[in-house]
Parts: C-alpha cells; sequence; structure tokens
C-alpha cells in the first residue's frame, strides 16, 4: 500500500487540548482583564529606555518631591512628581516593573524547573525517595516562607539575586506537591503502562507522556506565583533584603519614602499602586487559567 | 505443559507467582502480601488463542500483565520462544517489547489525551528506532488503514473519537512492532455489545493474517468461547480447570467452572434455564487465602480432604486439566 499521499491538512478541530481549554479563557472576562494588566506591564518593562520620560536613577536638587500632575503645582515635565532626591516617579516605577517581572520570572522559573522535577521522581518511583523528597518539601513548608526567604538572604547577603533564589526556593514545595499529586493520578492511567509496554524508557514516560498531562494545574500554580513572587520581592526590598539603591524597585521605593507619607503621599503610593495591580493581574489571570484548565471546577 | 506438545509452546509460565506486599509499621516491614498471581503454571501455543477468564479480583489482569513483565513477578519462571525472559535485564527487555503487546480495556485511559493519533500509533516505532516522520506516518496510515481507521484522522486527538474508534487505534499500536504475542486484557469489555462484535471480528481477521497469538483475558464467558480455542478458569490466584474451549463449555468438570457457566445469561425469553448454581457467600480475601482447595468454602460438593490438601492439576480427558478432587464426579 503506497501512504506517499498523506493527508496532512489541519482540521481546525484538530487542535491541541490545551490549547482547546486555553480558548475559553476568553469568555471569562476578569481573566481578560487581567491578562491585559499583565501586557501592559511587560510592555512598559520592555520598551523602558523608550517610553520612560526620565533617567529613573538621575537625582535633581532643584526637583525634590515634585507633586504629581492633578495636584495644584503639578507640571506635565513630571506627570507622577519625583521623589526626596528629585528622581522622576513614572520612569521609576516603568523601570521597576523590569526589576519585578525579572524577578517573578527567574524566582518562579527555578522554582517550576526544581519542583516539577522534584514531583515527577517523587509520582513515578514512589517509595522511598518519594519518602525523603515530600519530607523536605514538608520542612521548607513548615517555615513562614517569608521568613525562610529572609534567613535565605541573610545567609547569601542582601541583593537581587540572592532574593530570587530565596523566593525561588520557597515557592519549590508547591509546584513539587502539584506535580507529584497529578503524576500519580496519571500513573494509574492505562497509556502509562502502555508506553511502558512499548519499552519506552523512564524519563520519555515521564516528561513525554505523563508531564503534558499535568500542565493544567502547574500553568495556574506559576501565574498564582508570580503573583505572590511580585509581592515578596517587594517585601525583601521593602526590608532591604532585596534590590539595593539605586536600582529602581517597587518595594525598595516605598521603604524609602515611609518617612514622607504624611509630607508627600504620592512618592509611596505609585509604587503601591503599581505592586498591586501587578498582583491583582497575575491572581486574576491565574483564576481565570484555573477556570479554563481544571475540569473538577468547571460544572 | 497441559496441552498437546506437538510443537514447544510461545511463551510458557511455570509456577509464576506474583505478590503484593502490604507494609506497615514503622519500619515498613512487610506484614501481608496479597497473593494475586500464585503459581500459574501455563503454556500457549504458536497461533492460538487462550481464553481466560474468572471473577474480578482472580488475578487475571495481573497474570497477563507479568507475562509482559509489566509486573514485575515475585518468583517463577517464563518462557518466550524458549528463552527465560524473566532473566532477562532491564536492557534487554526492550527488544522483548517488539515480540508482546497489550490492549487494553479502557479505552479511554489507554490512550494519551495530550497526544494525536500519529503520536500514538506512531511512539512504539519511535521508540524503536524509526526516526524519520515520514516513515512512522507512512506506516502509522498502513495500521489505520489495517484497524478501519481513516488514516486523515491521524492528526485528531483521542477524544474526538468514539470508544470502538479508540479501541481500533489501541489496536494499531499493540500491531505497530508485528508483535507475536498479544494480550488481550479485557480489550471488548467496555465496549457496546455491537462493537464488540465488530472489535472481535477485527482481532480475528488480525489473528489470521499475521499469526497473532492471543491470551484473550475477559469476564465475559460468551464472548471467551467464541473467540477461544483453548480456556483457562482461574480463581484466586491459580488456575482451576484449563480445556479446549467446547469441551470445556460442554463438560465443565471443575464445580467452580460450572457455577461459572450456570451464571451465563442465555438470550432467550422463552427458554427457562434449568440447574443455575448460585455460589455462596464472596471471593475470599487472597491475603489469607483458605487452605487446601481455595474454592472449599463456596462449594457444594466440598468434603474434607478439599480444606486439607490442596488438589494438583490432572488430566481427566484428553487435553481437559482440573483441579478438583471430585472432578466430573460432583453435579451430575
Amino acid at each position: 500500500m503506497t501512504t506517499a499521499t498523506v493527508n496532512t491538512h489541519r482540521d481546525p478541530r484538530d487542535r491541541h487540548p490545551l490549547l482547546e481549554q486555553l480558548s475559553q479563557l476568553w469568555r471569562n472576562k476578569t481573566a481578560v482583564l487581567g491578562l491585559v494588566i499583565i501586557i501592559i506591564f511587560i510592555s512598559a518593562a520592555l520598551s523602558a529606555p523608550w517610553i520612560s520620560p526620565h533617567n529613573p536613577i538621575e537625582t535633581s536638587l532643584y526637583d525634590q518631591l515634585k507633586p504629581p500632575l492633578w495636584h495644584d503645582k503639578g507640571t506635565w515635565t513630571h506627570i507622577l512628581g519625583t521623589d526626596e532626591l528629585g528622581r522622576d516617579l513614572l520612569s521609576r516605577i516603568i523601570y521597576g516593573a523590569r526589576v519585578s517581572l525579572i524577578v517573578a520570572v527567574i524566582s518562579v522559573g527555578l522554582a517550576f524547573t526544581l519542583g516539577t522535577l522534584l514531583g515527577c521522581i517523587s509520582g513515578y518511583y514512589k517509595g522511598l525517595l518519594d519518602g525523603i523528597i515530600m519530607r523536605i518539601m514538608d520542612m521548607i513548608l513548615a517555615f513562614p516562607y517569608l521568613l525562610l526567604a529572609i534567613v535565605v538572604v541573610a545567609y547569601l547577603g542582601p541583593s537581587l539575586q540572592n532574593a530570587m533564589m530565596a523566593i525561588g526556593i520557597t515557592y519549590v514545595p508547591r509546584f513539587a506537591r502539584i506535580v507529584r499529586g497529578s503524576v500519580l493520578e496519571e500513573c494509574e492511567k492505562d497509556y502509562v503502562i502502555a508506553a511502558r509496554a512499548v519499552g519506552a524508557n523512564d524519563g520519555r514516560i515521564i516528561f513525554l507522556s505523563i508531564l503534558p498531562n499535568c500542565l493544567g494545574p502547574l500553568i495556574v500554580q506559576t501565574t498564582l506565583s508570580m503573583a505572590s513572587a511580585v509581592l515578596d520581592a517587594a517585601a525583601l526590598s521593602f526590608l532591604g533584603l532585596g534590590a539595593q539603591p539605586p536600582t529602581p524597585e517597587w518595594g525598595a521605593m516605598i521603604a524609602r519614602s515611609r518617612s514622607l507619607i504624611l509630607r508627600a503621599s504620592w512618592v509611596m503610593t505609585f509604587p503601591g499602586v503599581a505592586i498591586l495591580l501587578a498582583v491583582i493581574g497575575f491572581n486574576l489571570l491565574g483564576d481565570g487559567l484555573r477556570d479554563a484548565l481544571d475540569p473538577r471546577l468547571r460544572d | 505443559m497441559h496441552d498437546d506438545r506437538t510443537q514447544p509452546p510461545l511463551i510458557e509460565s511455570r509456577n509464576l507467582v506474583k505478590h503484593y506486599s502490604i507494609r506497615g509499621g514503622v519500619l515498613m516491614k512487610e506484614v501481608a502480601a496479597v497473593k494475586a498471581v500464585d503459581g500459574v503454571t501455563l503454556a500457549i501455543q504458536q497461533g492460538e488463542t487462550l481464553g481466560l477468564v474468572g471473577e474480578s479480583g482472580c488475578g487475571k489482569s495481573t497474570y497477563g500483565r507479568a507475562i509482559l513483565r509489566l509486573e514485575e513477578p515475585t518468583s517463577g519462571e517464563l518462557w518466550f520462544n524458549g528463552e527465560n525472559i524473566l532473566a532477562y535485564p532491564k536492557s534487554q527487555l526492550r527488544a522483548l517489547r517488539r515480540e508482546m503487546q497489550i490492549i487494553f480495556q479502557d479505552p479511554f485511559s489507554s490512550l494519551n489525551p495530550r497526544k494525536t493519533v500519529a503520536q500514538i500509533i506512531g511512539e512504539p516505532l519511535l521508540v524503536h528506532g524509526v526516526r524519520s516522520r515520514r516513515e512512522r506516518e507512512d506506516r502509522v496510515a498502513e495500521l489505520m488503514t489495517l484497524v478501519g481507521l481513516q488514516q486523515d484522522q491521524m492528526r485528531r486527538y483521542p477524544h474526538m473519537f468514539s470508544g470502538g474508534q479508540r479501541q481500533r487505534i489501541g489496536v494499531a499500536r499493540a500491531l505497530a512492532l508485528n508483535p507475536k504475542l498479544v494480550v488481550c486484557d479485557e480489550a471488548v469489555s467496555a465496549l457496546d455489545v455491537s462493537i464488540q462484535a465488530q472489535v472481535i471480528n477485527l482481532l480475528e481477521e488480525l489473528q489470521t493474517e499475521f499469526g497473532l497469538t492471543y491470551l484473550f483475558i475477559s469476564h465475559d464467558l460468551s464472548v471467551v468461547e467464541h473467540v477461544s480455542d483453548r480456556v483457562a478458569v482461574m480463581y484466586l490466584g491459580k488456575i482451576v480447570e484449563i480445556a479446549p474451549s467446547q469441551d470445556l463449555y460442554a463438560n465443565p468438570l471443575h464445580p467452580y467452572t460450572q457455577a461459572l457457566l450456570s451464571a451465563v445469561p442465555i438470550p432467550d425469553p422463552f427458554l427457562k434455564r434449568t440447574g443455575r448454581i448460585i455460589l455462596k457467600g464472596d471471593v475470599p480475601s487472597p491475603i489469607d487465602p483458605p487452605s487446601g482447595c481455595r474454592f472449599h468454602p463456596r462449594c457444594l460438593y466440598a468434603q474434607r480432604v478439599c480444606h486439607e490438601r490442596e488438589p494438583v492439576l490432572e488430566e481427566h480427558r484428553p487435553r481437559h486439566w482440573a483441579a478438583c478432587f471430585f472432578a466430573g464426579e460432583a453435579g451430575r
């Protein structure tokens, strides 16, 4: 039989089931709102050098504590006003989006990779290995995670990289647990035995057969963790353990302007609003993804 | 054993045992074992279909998986084509996978929902070294035609197919590597009756075309009677009777087989059944099976000897083996 003319055209219905589920996201208004917020932040972060009106770390003695535009003395040169060193707040917030998103992506990426790997090993091989890995995860979870992050940073020294490491490590257990649970569930299914019957090796079975079926909860967890990573990075920086001056980081900006809250409240407010919006954006998207991807919650 | 020794069997298990240990306590010591398969000696000839029947939980599926080494047997011997495959290390096992395959009961959980049909049927080829995508897809198309699927559906995902079609995908995957032995683990039990007939016919056609050997595991006695050359009856991890299909259905020797057969529904509302045997009680726990003959607590004809000694399989009639002290006498 000649089969050289296999029909390779794609029916629009032949989409990957994950894409199929993701397309349901569009029906969820709040999730779309979250996505829009995140896209705004991402584009701001990517185009920061071009869209920010001023240099974020350039101080100016003559422009200290200029109020925002809508204030009586507001000017168009500093739309959101300036801080105590005369730095433009809008520019600092735009550059701050860079820092926050980088922290979120790297720390969650670290947690995702490590957690998924450990979760897969735990769920697939079970037994003693599973016991050891999961007890270590329990130990990490037993600490209040911000406290654990503080300990890690205190040990490694305060810097943004170390803050990312610390946040990443504290987020590993939640990924490991979710992946382990899904892998345990999937291992019961016949397609895993079929893959073994066919002679596939463990790596192939875990990463190419099982893992794609665990992606739903994993994507949700990733998005929600981004939100907490932004928040935790801000918290560490607020405590002086994350980004060091003059890096424009939202948490650090709030920390430095605490004393000005009565005199020039905008200096503290706008970084706070930025954190709020970024966290809300990731959370709305995460909740929407959960509705779209988790069949147990959809009825 | 238990059969005509004209040619060596394709696969033979000798005293095959699969125990699942139950661990407990702080030290996770073995406190008990589920004796799922407890010493099964069975040979399957090249080209035949051996039916394996029994109640749920009697160990028939475990046996099917153990002979493929999908479940690692606890002890015993397993001879395939004259080689003891239980001695094979993991690396050598991969080559063996070409020779024996399995078709599953549940057409939904047996296909990976995130893979296309082409990927599912092509996976065995990819694993066994067919690197070129073109080559794989040609073979997949060929297999799909063979099992009665349209080859332009190879980019679809399993959820877009019906139960019967999915089972055909499972069959195509099992055949991708041209195996000699196929274990059909309740392969048609989850399907509608009309679809069952289609899939059974397909399996029979494939058997004639490729000279396949089937181990046909099922709890459906009518289906097994239809497809099998010989039938083995399993109870609590042991074979209690084995005979050519017609002989077993016409003259069951073991009381358990008699009871099983009397429970097969007759599709004729005007025919009154005579002599239905209702078994007392449930299947005993495979953790702590009864002494002597495992069937004695439920047997209508049990005598003292039945719970003292364990009966062995004996050839009571030509090619008809049963493990009962009163085989053939009881129930007539």
